[in-house]
């Protein structure tokens, strides 16, 4: 089982949610939040004060999934979510050492 | 890469895969530091060398001459038309031919249609004044509330709206019991008496001194909303950092010793300062500029001065938690606004109509000036800005609106905008008081000028204020009221520092000013009031 989590611009969201549904991924957990890697930010003056704005928003999408998705999942996500630009995004990957699901307690894969 | 610590002089492409270039002023490419996320330098891919007819440099240099232009044009214009004659306001007129002998029931009627007239006018102004009375108290709640609110941070947003909201309750208590009796009771030279205390006298007989065609109830209560809002707008100054206990304690002290005097000398009958009723240093201050705006703006400076800057003042960011709060009080101020001058006239008449106008006008002016200053300066006209340039308007016309025609109210907006956007983004910053929500570059700064301003512009085909026919302000070559409005200045300067230093050493001693830094970190909404602005639900 891998997490799979991916920061991608806000923009992408939609469209790398219909894909993965078109895929048959179900099951995903999406936080908005802020953040950067080499994309500049912008500067807002109010009354004369300048301040640098460069937490820039993104959307987080976690998944778990079976080992047999993954390549598939990372796959769509990087045909839907690329725009070729700096603030793009990424993908991280990690094991997971087990998922439960609560409803009936089922562990494993078929958990997820 | 060459160049060692310092930005490559030549520039190079990355070797990634991720290509980052910017496209820069004029030709060529223009390197950008990003120092601060930890990047040592940036590399940047050339953008090869072009001649164009036009580079950007050159394009900006022409936006930024037209925009001169503009700015230019429009004062001109706004300029020119003041060697236009003003068309009189009419004066009520009372027919006064000598009567012969009438029969006794031609008599009777003649008195009570007089009676009826009387009420009629009575009507007319009554009504205006209590809508009036209503407008000045949407400033204060939610006007003034909303446009402070919107300044401060989230965590402090139910703060500085409190300290507005309490003043509608704690001046209309102090206001009640003697308050008004201090303001515009007795003759005394500086300060009322206790002849009104508890209203007493006060009904619906019209006291002749001030407001003959209205109830002195009226009157009364239109003078409060103007006692209330005054206190509020120091809060401004002190935004995010003033403890509750401290205020209600500073307000009630300020009110009575600051307020009061100030009040009493420029409206109050026998005031040192009073323009209409005679005073030694007349100053024309219709609505006001120096009794409401320079003294709270001055007061809102030695405040500011005295607490000292939030914690993480200049260097942490504190922009405005929501400028759409903002926006909304600002208008409600504007509108208002036409409560505050064109009620000042005291009558429905047609000096209420010239003063409304010039109330418009100079708010118009005065956004304009500012949202120019800023695209000249920023290249962007900002929201925060052009409402901030209107009430600056609004600020200044408050002391001229009842006294100057239509085209000088628009020149005294423009003086305005543009000196208090000076005041607010450059003087403050040179000398670095962290006067939050700019109650002294706005109200302060604003004032000073608008009163300045009164002296020029006022004419006595607007207003005869010294009597018919006697020239008024600088339009009708009587400079010297320029003299006595600086004296009305000097006076409303002098009570606010001296008075407010005290009342701040007096309220330091017995509830303390200014919160402790823990408290300032966690927020006054939670540590004064228990309470959070906006409650996300989790």
């Amino acid at each position: 089982m891998m997490k799979l989590e991916a920061i991608i611009q806000p923009s992408r969201f939609e469209s790398v949610k219909d894909a993965l549904r078109e895929a048959g991924i179900e099951g995903m957990t999406v936080t908005e939040v802020r953040g950067h890697g080499r994309q500049k930010g912008h500067t807002e003056v109010y009354r004369g004060r300048e301040y640098t704005v460069d937490l820039l928003p993104k959307i987080k999408l976690e998944m778990v999934l079976p080992d047999k998705l993954v390549n598939l999942v990372v796959d769509t996500i990087l045909k839907t979510a690329k725009t070729g630009k700096i603030g793009d995004g990424k993908i991280f990957l990690t094991r997971v050492d087990e998922a439960i699901r609560i409803r009936n307690e089922e562990r494993g894969e078929s958990a997820l | 890469m060459k160049g060692g610590g310092k930005l490559p002089p030549r520039i190079e492409k990355i070797d990634t895969g991720d290509e980052i270039f910017e496209r820069g002023r004029g030709s060529g490419a223009r390197i950008i530091s990003h120092a601060k996320r930890g990047f040592p330098l940036w590399k940047v891919r050339a953008v090869p060398h072009r001649r164009v007819p036009f580079g950007n440099g050159v394009k900006r240099v022409i936006k930024r001459v037209a925009k001169c232009c503009c700015l230019f044009m429009v004062l001109a214009l706004t300029v020119v038309p003041l060697g236009a004659q003003q068309s009189p306001a009419s004066a009520p007129s009372s027919s006064d031919a000598a009567q012969p002998e009438i029969p006794k029931g031609l008599n009777d009627k003649l008195a009570d249609l007089d009676k009826r007239v009387t009420a009629a006018q009575s009507a007319g102004d009554n009504a205006w004044m209590l809508v009036s009375a209503a407008l000045v108290l949407m400033m204060t709640g939610p006007g003034l509330a909303l446009f402070y609110g919107g300044l401060v941070r989230r965590k402090n947003t139910l703060a500085i709206m409190m300290q507005s909201f309490a003043m509608m309750g704690l001046i209309t208590v102090l206001w009640a019991l003697v308050g008004y009796s201090l303001c515009f009771g007795g003759n005394g030279p500086v300060i009322g008496d206790f002849g009104h205390a508890f209203l007493r006298g006060v009904g619906a007989d019209p006291n002749p001194d001030y407001a003959g065609t209205i109830p002195q109830m009226t009157f009364m209560i239109y003078q409060l909303m103007f006692a209330v809002i005054t206190p509020a707008l120091i809060t401004g100054a002190t935004a995010e950092r003033m403890k509750f206990s401290g205020t209600v304690l500073f307000m009630t002290l300020w009110f009575l010793i600051v307020y009061a005097p100030l009040a009493h000398m420029v409206w109050g009958k026998g005031g040192l300062l009073n323009a209409s009723l005679g005073g030694k240093f007349p100053t024309l201050d219709f609505a006001g500029g120096t009794v409401v705006h320079i003294s709270s703006g001055v007061s809102a400076l030695v405040c500011a001065l005295y607490m000292g800057k939030r914690t993480g003042f200049p260097k942490q960011p504190m922009p405005p938690h929501s400028l759409v709060l903002s926006f909304i009080g600002a208008c409600l101020l504007w509108v208002g606004w036409f409560g505050f001058n064109a009620g000042s006239a005291l009558s429905a008449g047609s000096l209420a109509s010239s003063a409304f106008v010039a109330t418009h006008f100079g708010a118009a002016g005065a956004a304009v000036a500012w949202s120019l200053a800023e695209w000249i300066k920023n290249g962007k006209v900002s929201a925060l800005g052009a409402i901030s340039g209107a009430v600056a308007g609004l600020v200044a016309i408050t002391p001229a609106a009842g006294f100057v025609g239509p085209m000088p109210a628009l020149v005294i907006g423009f003086a305005a905008g543009a000196f208090c956007y000076f005041m607010v983004t450059r003087v403050k910053a040179i000398f670095g008081y962290d006067d939050a929500l700019d109650a002294f570059g706005v109200h302060g700064a604003g004032g000073t000028i608008g009163a300045l301003l009164t002296g020029v512009f006022a004419q006595e085909v607007i207003n005869p204020i010294f009597g018919a026919g006697k020239p008024v302000g600088g339009l009708d070559h009587h400079w010297g009221q320029v003299g006595n409005q600086l004296v009305g200045i000097a006076f409303a300067w002098g009570f606010a520092l001296v008075g407010t230093l005290v009342i701040l050493k007096i309220t330091d001693l017995v509830t303390g000013f200014r919160v402790t830094e823990d408290q300032e970190q966690e927020g006054l909404d939670v540590t004064q009031h228990g309470e959070e602005a906006y409650y996300l639900d989790m």
